[in-house]
């Protein structure tokens, strides 16, 4: 055999098949598939199992029939007692996601000024700053909801101590939440609509121009505040010029509370609060070490350059550090939209409130209705992470 | 945590391969040695830790009678505190044995979670208010705020009623009980719904009990009851005729105190109940014996009714429809023999 093989070693033999990397590379591959498969059958064979042996039933069916229960806040979904259990779903999500969405925003805003004044020259501002990440950074969240609503929220007077019956309310915070006059558009109003949008057009056109602009004759045009004057002031002339199109119908004081307004209710602002105030914290961590990861001799080069502070810092520093900013940001905004499913404990009728709480409370489809909301989680979660990823990528450092 | 609990329970639902299969969960029950309960996370009268941990209450009872029917030994309860979001969830994948948490009855929980065995206490859905609002009748509650638990017949009801009256509501539903109470005690809300008994028990719990008051309107009926998985009949008995036992145990006088002499007695009904005659016990697995036992550890109905909700204690409740039927109330427990 030896002979044998020394005879053809420049020939290169066909290795057996258990020394050819690539075949053996298919078995292994072949093998883990396999066993994947009979893990996933397995899994849904118990299930369907033991559902059966327990008398449980299956399917999507229950989604069809009506919930039967009321729900504190259905913006934008209009539902009653009569809605079915899909409708119920699409509450809980819509819910969860104005949640997620206002305070992914304002906690960049949050985190951000908060980072800044971290590494502020000011010593009272920086330790201002320092102090509020070292607390809130460390304070379990849910204790924190628990805080706001119970501690401050809660303990406000109640409508009946504020008002008298009949009274009309343009503006009134008590604890069944922040209670403020409808503004209900009249004859004339959609123009005011229009001004807004023609505004945006008209200052993206803007920006375009004066960028193009620069880099021809490098002549710098105010783009921000003209653009935030037109943004606001087209609509408030159109507003004042169409007679003020605009009618706020106050809420009423009844019996017990105030009816008609707009209601945000103590459930939404405290979970946003805690949310906010918690994420904030660890963003102006990364915001902080963003800043930090933008080498000094940059800020020194801009100096020289005769860039003056506030230039500096736009224009200079932080387009450096959203490169390091950015990838740990999304996790922050993804942690922000799975922690606002602690919602559960303070009565605000999020996802896993309403659909996986009270929904799987009145129909028992466990499988189901867990399967749905991982499903809605994973899915936001997914989006959070592309539209990042699609961001990251356009700031990224552009390599030669 | 709840949501990380309900996940956990539906896994396990997934995971547990073909285990508790019918007629098995009695010798299951035996082979581990104590019966693991479901109960409320705290509703005096009903199922109540105190201090040191140890559980009181009616619901608590009928699981340490079950106990001392199976074991002759009332301690051998292990308890599952359960909001009433995840408590059939609990049942029906196994974690419990029976689920003794002021439950209603109803079809479609009798069809989709398990079976009842029997009622333990009859109820009704009431309001209360503070008295300072000046309402005297629900029907006056139009644009109220209403705080009440999620996941129960509460909250069901409370949306008929005021739909069926044409009553406007603003519902605030919680997950614990101690959170609506907290939330109506801070004034979140003008109305604060449960069954009646519910009411009595957590007024207890206000800052100021005196300043409230339960409105006159019973809204529902709530057969309050234990209820055990289904495709078990055995086991299913082992609960019924322990919650039997205790109420004809009433019936024909047998108490905590006088057990013992009565097994003597020449009554042939009493002799069958306590087993001085007769294999009742042993045809559903159990001593013959056993409402003896049972007895002789938690008394028979209506003792462990005044001890823990009648009107010697702090939820003041008057037997009411609660009675024997002999005294003109709604217990009737079929008899054993």
């Amino acid at each position: 055999m030896a002979k044998n093989s020394n005879n053809n070693a420049l020939a290169a033999p066909a290795p057996s098949f258990w020394r050819d990397p690539e075949k053996r590379a298919i078995v292994y591959q072949a093998l883990v598939l396999a066993f994947m498969a009979w893990l996933l059958y397995s899994i849904v064979n118990n299930t369907a199992t033991n559902m059966e042996s327990r008398g449980l039933a299956s399917g999507f069916g229950f989604l069809t029939s009506s919930a039967g229960f009321g729900i504190i806040s259905t913006p934008f979904v209009p539902y009653t007692e009569d809605s079915s259990y899909f409708t119920v779903f699409l509450v809980g999500l819509v819910n969860t996601i104005i949640i997620a969405f206002v305070g992914c925003v304002l906690a960049l805003l949050l985190g951000f000024i908060v980072g800044i004044a971290r590494l502020s020259s000011n010593w009272l501002v920086q330790k201002i700053a320092t102090f509020y990440i070292e607390l809130f950074r460390n304070v379990p969240l849910l204790l924190q909801i628990l805080f706001w609503y119970s501690a401050v929220l809660k303990p406000l007077p109640g409508p009946r101590e504020l008002h008298e019956a009949g009274e009309a309310v343009f503006f009134s915070i008590n604890n069944r939440g922040l209670i403020f006059a409808e503004p209900v558009g009249q004859e004339g109003f959609q123009y005011v609509w229009y001004a807004f949008f023609a505004a945006i057009v008209v200052s993206w056109l803007i920006r375009k121009w004066a960028n193009a602009r620069q880099m021809q004759t490098g002549q710098q045009f105010p783009t921000f505040l003209v653009g935030l004057g037109l943004i606001i002031g087209a609509p408030l002339l159109t507003y004042l010029f169409m007679g003020r199109p605009l009618e706020f119908v106050p809420a009423e004081m009844s019996r017990f509370a105030l009816r008609g307004g707009v209601t945000v209710i103590p459930e939404f602002v405290a979970l946003l609060l805690a949310l906010v105030i918690y994420t904030a914290a660890f963003i102006a961590e990364i915001v902080r070490a963003g800043i930090q990861s933008v080498s000094h001799g940059q800020t020194e080069a801009a100096s020289a350059l005769g860039v003056k502070p506030s230039h500096r810092m736009r224009l200079v520093v932080v387009p450096q550090a959203m490169r390091v900013i950015v990838p740990p940001l999304t996790s922050q905004f993804l942690n922000l939209t799975k922690n606002s499913s602690l919602a559960t404990a303070i009565a605000y009728p999020d996802l896993f409130s309403v659909f996986a709480g009270t929904t799987l409370n009145q129909t028992g489809q466990a499988v189901e209705i867990m399967a749905m909301t991982l499903a809605v989680y994973l899915t936001l979660s997914l989006l959070t992470s592309a539209f990042m990823n699609w961001y990251n990528s356009r700031i990224k450092l552009v390599e030669r | 945590m709840h949501p990380v609990k309900t996940i956990a329970l539906s896994v396990a639902l997934a995971a547990s391969a073909g285990m508790a299969q019918a007629d098995e969960t009695l010798d299951a029950v035996k082979s581990k040695g104590f019966v693991q309960c479901g109960v409320s996370q705290g509703l005096p009268g009903f199922s109540n830790p105190d201090d040191q941990g140890n559980w009181t209450g009616l619901d608590v009872d009928f699981c340490r009678a079950m106990a001392a029917a199976i074991f002759n030994d009332a301690d051998a309860v292990k308890y599952t505190p359960l909001s009433a979001k995840v408590r059939f969830t609990a049942l029906t994948s196994g974690e419990i044995d029976v689920l003794a948490r002021n439950t209603t009855w109803t079809m479609s929980r009798d069809s989709d979670f398990g079976e009842f065995i029997g009622v333990n206490y009859y109820d009704g859905q009431g309001f209360m208010v503070p008295t300072n609002l000046g309402v005297s009748s629900a029907t006056e509650l139009d644009g109220a705020a209403v705080c009440t638990n999620t996941g129960t017949t509460t909250e069901l009801n409370v949306a008929d009623y005021f739909r069926a009256n044409g009553l406007n509501y603003t519902v605030v539903a919680f997950e614990k009980a101690d959170e609506v109470v907290a939330a109506y005690d801070a004034g979140r809300c003008d109305v604060y719904t449960t069954d009646r008994s519910g009411l009595a028990a957590q007024r207890t719990k206000l800052s100021k009990p005196d300043d409230h008051v339960v409105l006159p309107e019973i809204i529902s009926k709530e057969p309050l009851g234990p209820l055990v998985r289904h495709g078990d009949s055995q086991w299913a008995d082992v609960g019924r005729w322990t919650l039997n036992c205790m109420i004809n145990a009433e019936e024909a006088g047998i108490t905590m105190e006088n057990v013992a002499d009565m097994a003597t007695s020449a009554d042939p009904n009493i002799k069958r109940i306590l087993g001085a005659d007769g294999d009742l016990g042993s045809k559903i697995g159990l001593d013959n014996a056993f409402c003896a036992n049972v007895v002789a550890a938690v008394g028979n109905y209506g003792e462990s009714y005044d001890r823990n909700v009648g009107p010697d204690t702090a939820l003041k409740l008057d037997r009411g429809v609660n009675a024997l039927w002999t005294d003109g109330g709604l217990l009737y427990a079929a008899p054993q023999r």
